[in-house]
């Protein structure tokens, strides 16, 4: 009896055409309700917990910090000494004296330069890597080196060298980021199946075509990888160059506010910063998950 | 002269100091329309000299002769069906097979003529219908289907096919072979197959090349199939000269060059 049971499933796999089990699915009408509902379930299933874990931790972090003498201040503390901070992130009362949001900006617009310039420059030189096995020996090495200097590092250097704190910030933004586009856009390189490379080969592809119409869309799920790690890298790397650098930015901010015993202050741009991390980290896994649709060999 | 000539090829693949001789004095000649069965037992190489024709191994001794001229670099006149279909993912079916088309007519036909031509060969497989498709959308069958189009659209000399129906079961096989032998009669394309099936290999070539055991593996026997086209498979299925021929490659194959597992 089972294993009548089992062969019927099996002719039924094989006889039943997938596409048409989907179609089938989307005729189903489904009422209203019930999609909706489905959605609205899904949407508080995310949003619940971590509320939930917030709420904790806010109230355990309160509690720590009851006492008049505790070194942090509590969150209500904060909530009263800099709520203007958090419900006005884009007031400008002076050229110092501006709202976060202002200042993310600031920060985040030196991101764009620096990442942007670390995106072009690192792809192609993991494509180089990626494709020449001798610049793959020659170079590794150097950059498995050169990737683990902290981002810091690189600033005494990059101020020598520049003798400006602006682009300084931006040389620290790109060389911090650029290491792992360049090691995953490498991977993904040396990883094109041999198949496609038949084809180009038959097609007669040129250098420029290959590039373009398989090398990119082929390694473009390891470009993504490693753009999404670098984009995480940058943003930690502008919060402490412009701890050093001055300026605008949300970093100099943290500093300015530390030097002047501000420290609930200090706890909104913390927040400021990790929620704008958070996002950068979404928009570029975003653009990856449409640039690679079907790029998944099947 | 013949319209291919695959002249005393050798090949030698050499890890380190060990070198093997995988292919020694392959001599073919291919005449123009004609359809060439290559068959031999899994790992003699078969692969490789279809490989050598398509110009994307290099033959260690001898050459190809296409049409007068030597080739051995690859080119849209040798256009390969790969096994496994070898379809860009990224892109649509249309895509795939307007990239080779794009590219072989440069120049030589407008954009609305390599739309035209692109559409020509899709419909010449059936698959206008699923032309906005990517591959991992459409079935095993459908893909290699494409990558037939594919290699049409190039027009090329000689096609050529590295097992196209071995991924496939046996329904969807049957259906593919007998769509290839109907292009076949209407294009006249010269085609070159890579095949480990006998009924197969019978079914479709005017010439079966039956290839000894690797390694050193050559020509054993070649067999001219007589039977008239069009070719109906169930006509065949009791037809005398359809078994004879079906005999002879079978007693090549499991009397005189049985496979013998590698130690």
């Amino acid at each position: 009896m089972t294993m009548q049971i089992t062969k019927n499933d099996l002719v039924d796999t094989t006889v039943a055409d997938d596409r048409s089990i989907d179609e089938l699915y989307a005729r189903r009408r489904v009422p209203l309700v019930e999609k909706h509902g489905a959605r609205i379930r899904a949407f508080f299933a995310a949003i619940v917990p971590p509320m939930i874990v917030l709420a904790i931790l806010l109230g355990l972090w309160q509690l720590l910090c009851l006492a008049p003498s505790s070194a942090l201040p509590s969150p209500s503390r904060i909530w009263s000494e800099a709520n203007d901070l958090i419900l006005h992130p884009f007031f400008v009362a002076g050229p110092q004296d501006l709202g976060l949001g202002w200042r993310v900006l600031t920060s985040l617009q030196r991101v764009a330069f620096g990442f942007g310039l670390a995106s072009v420059a690192g792809v192609l030189l993991g494509v180089i890597v990626g494709q020449s096995q001798w610049a793959m020996r020659g170079l590794d090495p150097l950059f498995q080196v050169l990737r683990t200097v902290p981002p810091l590092a690189w600033l005494p250097i990059s101020l020598a060298a520049f003798r400006d704190s602006y682009p300084s910030a931006i040389f620290v933004i790109f060389i911090t980021s650029i290491w792992p586009i360049v090691i995953n856009t490498a991977v993904g390189v040396r990883n094109i199946p041999q198949d496609y490379r038949n084809v180009a080969a038959v097609l007669r592809l040129n250098h420029f075509e290959f590039f373009w119409k398989i090398m990119i869309p082929s390694a473009a799920p390891y470009i993504f990888t490693g753009l999404r790690i670098g984009v995480g890298l940058s943003w930690l790397a502008i919060v402490a160059a412009e701890m050093l650098t001055g300026g605008v930015g949300i970093g100099f901010f943290i500093w300015d506010a530390w030097n002047s015993s501000r420290l609930p202050d200090i706890f909104v741009a913390l927040a400021y910063i990790g929620v704008t991390g958070f996002v950068l980290d979404r928009i570029v896994a975003a653009i990856g998950a449409l640039a690679t649709r079907g790029a998944q060999a099947s | 002269m013949s319209y291919l000539r695959i002249d005393h090829v050798d090949k030698t693949f050499s890890n380190g100091a060990r070198a093997t001789k995988v292919l020694e004095a392959v001599d073919l000649s291919v005449e123009k329309g004609q359809y060439v069965s290559i068959i031999g037992h899994s790992g003699c190489g078969k692969s490789t000299l279809l490989n050598i024709v398509a110009g994307l191994v290099a033959a260690s001794a001898g050459g190809i002769v296409l049409e007068n001229h030597q080739v051995d670099t690859p080119g849209p006149d040798r256009a390969v069906v790969f096994q496994n279909h070898s379809l860009l993912p990224w892109l649509t079916v249309y895509d795939n097979v307007r990239l080779a088309v794009d590219k072989v007519f440069a120049g030589k036909k407008s954009r609305a003529e390599r739309h035209d031509w692109t559409m020509r060969n899709l419909e010449l497989v059936q698959m206008i219908a699923a032309k906005d498709k990517r591959p991992s959308e459409i079935s095993g069958g459908m893909k290699q289907r494409v990558g037939i189009a594919r290699a049409l659209a190039m027009e090329p000399k000689v096609l050529l096919l590295d097992e196209p129906f071995g991924a496939l079961d046996a329904l969807t096989r049957a259906h593919l072979q007998d769509q290839v032998m109907a292009l076949h009669r209407t294009l006249g394309n010269t085609v070159m197959m890579i095949t480990h099936d006998v009924d197969e290999a019978v079914l479709l070539s005017d010439r079966i090349v039956m290839m000894t055991n690797g390694p050193r593996a050559t020509i054993g026997e070649t067999l001219d199939v007589a039977l008239p086209r069009p070719r109906n498979r169930l006509e065949l299925a009791s037809d005398p000269v359809y078994l004879e021929c079906r005999r002879r490659v079978l007693q090549f194959l499991y009397e005189r060059h049985h496979y013998v597992e590698a130690a």
